[in-house]
This record gives structure tokens, C-alpha cells and sequence, in this order.
């Protein structure tokens, strides 16, 4: 299996201090905006911004977690049942502004789940999407992102994988990896 | 594990232990889905389920067809009582006129021990075991032992005590199950005559005292006497049997511990228990029938995931 690294340690770091910085500057003290991270893998980046955001501005951000398994629109036709995830969201929503956020945007599938999720917990104001990697070709669904930590040209046959120091890696890495 | 090990739900008997801790699982998130603003998922949207009822039953059938709701499934229902099986039709010639209107899964009660045994051998559907006579009623053990996995951290070496009406109780044999598969030690008390004389093959204890049962236990599963299945008497009067059977407030506080109540409804308030402790701290009976929605759309939801592939 040959992959090649899109972002290391430092670059992600750096790529989200300036997510943080580009957010700041749409949603200044963040007293109407709320932070929604996808789960399963969307919530570590959302964990790195809530906490980076929180020390710029000296204040808790809000920041949930979103679970879009019983929305999706691939329910029976997968091999095996998908196991839900802890939705964990302490705020309403309505009339907030949303940034919802995940770690890699390709068909835009589950970003359509999450729309029809995150409505169950009220009508937000505005919603707007954030991801760490944007895979440019093979949207399936006109969604695209407002905030994108780097866009990248992949194949069908490729893949995305982020691992996180959360989830026991030793390093933050970003790959694309060929898939055998 | 993300896949359940059977394609219908008959009893607790046929599940693994992984499958208890996947329909668990599954269901701690239908319960945050539950207590939300907006309580419906669409996940069974493409689903018809026909809830068949050839006994009588309202928390089932209700929390059942609560649970297709919420997980926005199409729901029809049947009782026997408004229908052609009182002209002779058999039971396989009923479902399978339900099912050629296309639907998906049979959610059944029946009053006949096998009968969804029977069902699944000859139809395609998917089958859920809503209560089987005096056999299984699967879910109703999977929403206790869940209720109970909620308040005590773990099953290994808890103690619970099935009190009462054993013979004729499907929730019974099926909690035995449960429980005995997560790890727990169980326990049955009743008078010798409501006692089945194999139960002990089941690897539980029995106990004719209640009390006895009472300081052994950690949780005091209580269930209704059932006369509607009692052809010869099995004890001299209800009043006799609230007197030695019967759990009260004096009973509990004479404990040196704390032990948790459960029902699985309905409540003779007087007989089984008092009215004190039903409605005390003690008692997770209303809990019973809100985890009783999320279980079943656990159950709903898995079952109805494999169905593709087959």
C-alpha cells in the first residue's frame, strides 16, 4: 500500500490556526455562533478548534457533537447495520449560526445527513461548513465547504485518512493512501 | 460487532452476548433521540411493519408501534379480536395475506408458545416475538436488563430476584436468559405452586420466602399474578398471596441495603406490590417503559438493516 503524507503535525497546526483566524473573522466574539462537530472523526478537528477559539477569545465556546447514522440515505444498503455514535448537543440551536465540522468532504453525503440531523434540534439561522480536507472530485450532492483546511485532487481509488493523537496515534497525519 | 446474529428476534434464548451489548448500545442513542425536541429519526422510512396482536396489550403494543413511529416507519395493525381468525383462518394464511400487501416486518403476540418459531420457518418477513404465551417476550427482558444496566454499573455478580407468578410469566424464562447471558446470578421466589419443576436447569436458585429473596437480591423483579392463565388455583385467595408475597415499605426499610424495583406492568397496586413502594425512590418502573421505546427501536433498527442481505 503506497501513500503519500498531505499534511504533518506542524502543517495541521498551522492549517488550524488559520481556520480559527478565518472563523474569527466571520463570527467575531462567537455570541451567536455554535460549533457542530460530525461524529465519528469530525470530532476531534472541532475539539482542536473549540479549544483553540476559546483561547483567543477567553471564552467557552459552544460546541456539540452530532451523530448522523439514523439519517442516512445508505440505511440497507450496506453489509453490516452502521453503530451509532453519542450525539451530545447542551445548546438550542434555533436562530444560532452553525458551523457544522468534519474532517473530509468527498461525496457530501453525510453533510446532507447532518443538514436533516441537526434540524431536530431547532432552525439555526445560518449554516455554514467546515472541513480539514476537501477532496475536489466526486461530490455526488451540490454541497461544498465555506472553510477548507486544504483542498486536494483524488482518485475514486484513493483515500483519506486523518488519525489524530486523540485516537492513540503518535502523531497527527494527514494521508492519502491507494487503496489495494 | 455492528451486526446482530440472527435475522429475527424470538427469543433471548437464540442472542450472544454481543448481540445484548450491540441492541444496548444501539439503544442508549435512541434514548437521547427520544428526549429530544423532534423525537423521530428517519431511518425506516422504506419500512412497513405490521404489528399483529392475537393477545390482548397496551404498553406493548403501544411502545412498540411508538418505536416504528419514531423510527418513521409505515405501521398497519391487527388484533385477532376485529378480524377473519374469528371465521377460521389459520395463522399462516393471516400473515401471509399482511405480507402479500408488502410489508417488511411482523411485530407478533400470540397466545401460543412457538408460534413465531412457526411464523419465521414459513414466511420471509422479519419477525419480532412480542410474547409468546407463557414462552419468551424478548423484549421485555431486553428493556429490563437495560433499565437495570442504567442503574448498576455492571451485571457480573449482581444479584436480581424474579418474585411472584413464575409459572405462567414469559418475562420470566426470558429475563433469566438475559440476565444469565450478561453475567448476573438470578434468583426466583414464589409459592411452590407458581415455581415451573425444571427451572432449576436454567441455573437459577429458588426461594419460597420472600423475604429471604429480598435481603439476597440487588434487584426485585416483581411480576403480576396472572389469573387470566390460571386454570385450577394455585393459592387460596389474592388476599393470601398479597400477605405472604406481597412487598411493602416495612419490608424494605427492614433491609440493611438498598435494592431496586422493577415491574414489568401491568401493577396489581395491593397484591405484588403496594402502592408505597411502587411509586417510591426504590422503584425504576417508569423508567421500565421509557427504556421500553428505545429498545424496541434498537431491535426495529438492526433487525431491519441485515434484511438486505439476504
Amino acid at each position: 500500500m503506497n501513500k503519500k503524507l498531505i499534511l504533518d503535525q506542524d502543517l495541521l497546526k498551522l492549517t488550524v490556526s488559520r481556520l480559527c483566524q478565518q472563523l474569527i473573522e466571520n463570527h467575531a466574539n462567537f455570541s451567536a455562533s455554535v460549533l457542530l462537530g460530525l461524529q465519528p472523526r469530525g470530532i476531534f478537528l472541532a475539539n482542536r478548534i473549540a479549544a483553540e477559539l476559546g483561547k483567543e477569545l477567553k471564552k467557552d465556546i459552544n460546541l456539540g457533537y452530532l451523530d448522523i447514522t439514523f439519517y442516512r440515505d445508505d440505511f440497507r444498503r450496506r453489509d453490516t447495520p452502521i453503530v451509532a455514535n453519542e450525539t451530545q448537543i447542551d445548546f438550542i440551536i434555533e436562530n444560532k449560526r452553525v458551523i457544522l465540522i468534519d474532517d473530509v468532504l468527498y461525496t457530501g453525503r453525510s453533510v446532507r445527513a447532518a443538514l436533516d440531523a441537526m434540524i431536530a434540534f431547532g432552525r439555526p439561522a445560518e449554516v455554514e461548513l467546515l472541513v480539514l480536507i476537501n477532496r475536489k472530485y466526486g461530490r455526488d450532492l451540490p454541497i461544498e465547504p465555506k472553510y477548507v483546511g486544504r483542498t486536494v485532487n483524488t482518485l475514486e481509488s484513493q483515500r483519506v485518512d486523518v488519525g489524530w493523537s486523540e485516537q492513540g496515534k503518535r502523531k497527527d497525519n494527514v494521508w492519502l493512501v491507494n487503496k489495494a | 460487532m455492528s451486526e446482530l446474529s440472527v435475522n429475527h428476534l424470538l427469543g433471548i434464548k437464540n442472542l450472544t452476548y454481543d448481540d445484548l451489548q450491540l441492541i444496548f448500545e444501539i439503544a442508549d442513542q435512541f434514548k437521547e433521540v427520544i428526549n429530544r425536541p423532534i423525537k423521530k429519526v428517519p431511518s425506516l422510512r422504506d419500512i412497513t411493519i405490521a404489528n399483529v396482536f392475537f393477545e390482548n396489550s397496551t404498553r406493548t403494543r403501544l411502545s412498540f408501534e411508538l418505536a416504528e413511529k419514531r423510527l418513521s416507519a409505515d405501521v398497519i395493525n391487527f388484533s385477532s379480536s376485529s378480524s377473519s381468525v374469528k371465521k377460521g383462518e389459520t395463522l399462516l394464511d393471516t400473515v401471509n395475506n399482511i405480507l402479500a400487501m408488502k410489508v417488511d416486518m411482523i411485530v407478533m403476540r400470540h397466545p401460543s408458545p412457538g408460534a413465531p418459531h412457526f411464523l419465521a420457518k414459513h414466511i420471509k418477513a422479519n419477525i419480532v416475538n412480542a410474547g409468546d404465551g407463557t414462552h419468551e417476550h424478548p423484549t421485555q427482558a431486553l428493556l429490563d436488563t437495560f433499565s437495570i444496566r442504567s442503574k448498576h454499573t455492571s451485571f457480573e455478580g449482581l444479584k436480581v430476584a424474579i418474585i411472584g407468578d413464575i409459572l405462567h410469566s414469559r418475562v420470566a424464562i426470558s429475563n433469566i436468559f438475559a440476565l444469565k447471558k450478561l453475567g448476573a446470578e438470578v434468583m426466583v421466589c414464589g409459592p411452590n405452586t407458581l415455581i415451573p419443576k425444571f427451572i432449576h436447569t436454567l441455573g437459577v436458585q429458588v426461594e419460597l420466602d420472600v423475604m429471604k429473596a429480598l435481603q439476597w437480591c440487588d434487584v426485585a423483579n416483581v411480576l403480576r399474578i396472572q389469573l387470566e392463565r390460571q386454570q385450577i388455583k394455585y393459592f387460596p385467595s389474592t388476599r393470601e398471596y398479597s400477605l405472604y408475597y406481597g412487598i411493602n415499605k416495612a419490608m424494605l426499610d427492614s433491609l440493611d441495603k438498598e435494592i431496586t424495583i422493577m415491574h414489568p406492568g401491568p401493577i396489581n397496586r395491593g397484591v405484588e406490590l403496594a402502592s408505597d413502594v411502587a411509586d417510591s425512590d426504590h422503584s425504576i418502573i417508569l423508567d421500565q417503559v421509557e427504556n421500553g421505546v428505545a429498545i424496541r427501536m434498537a431491535v426495529l433498527y438492526l433487525l431491519a438493516s441485515v434484511r438486505s442481505n439476504q
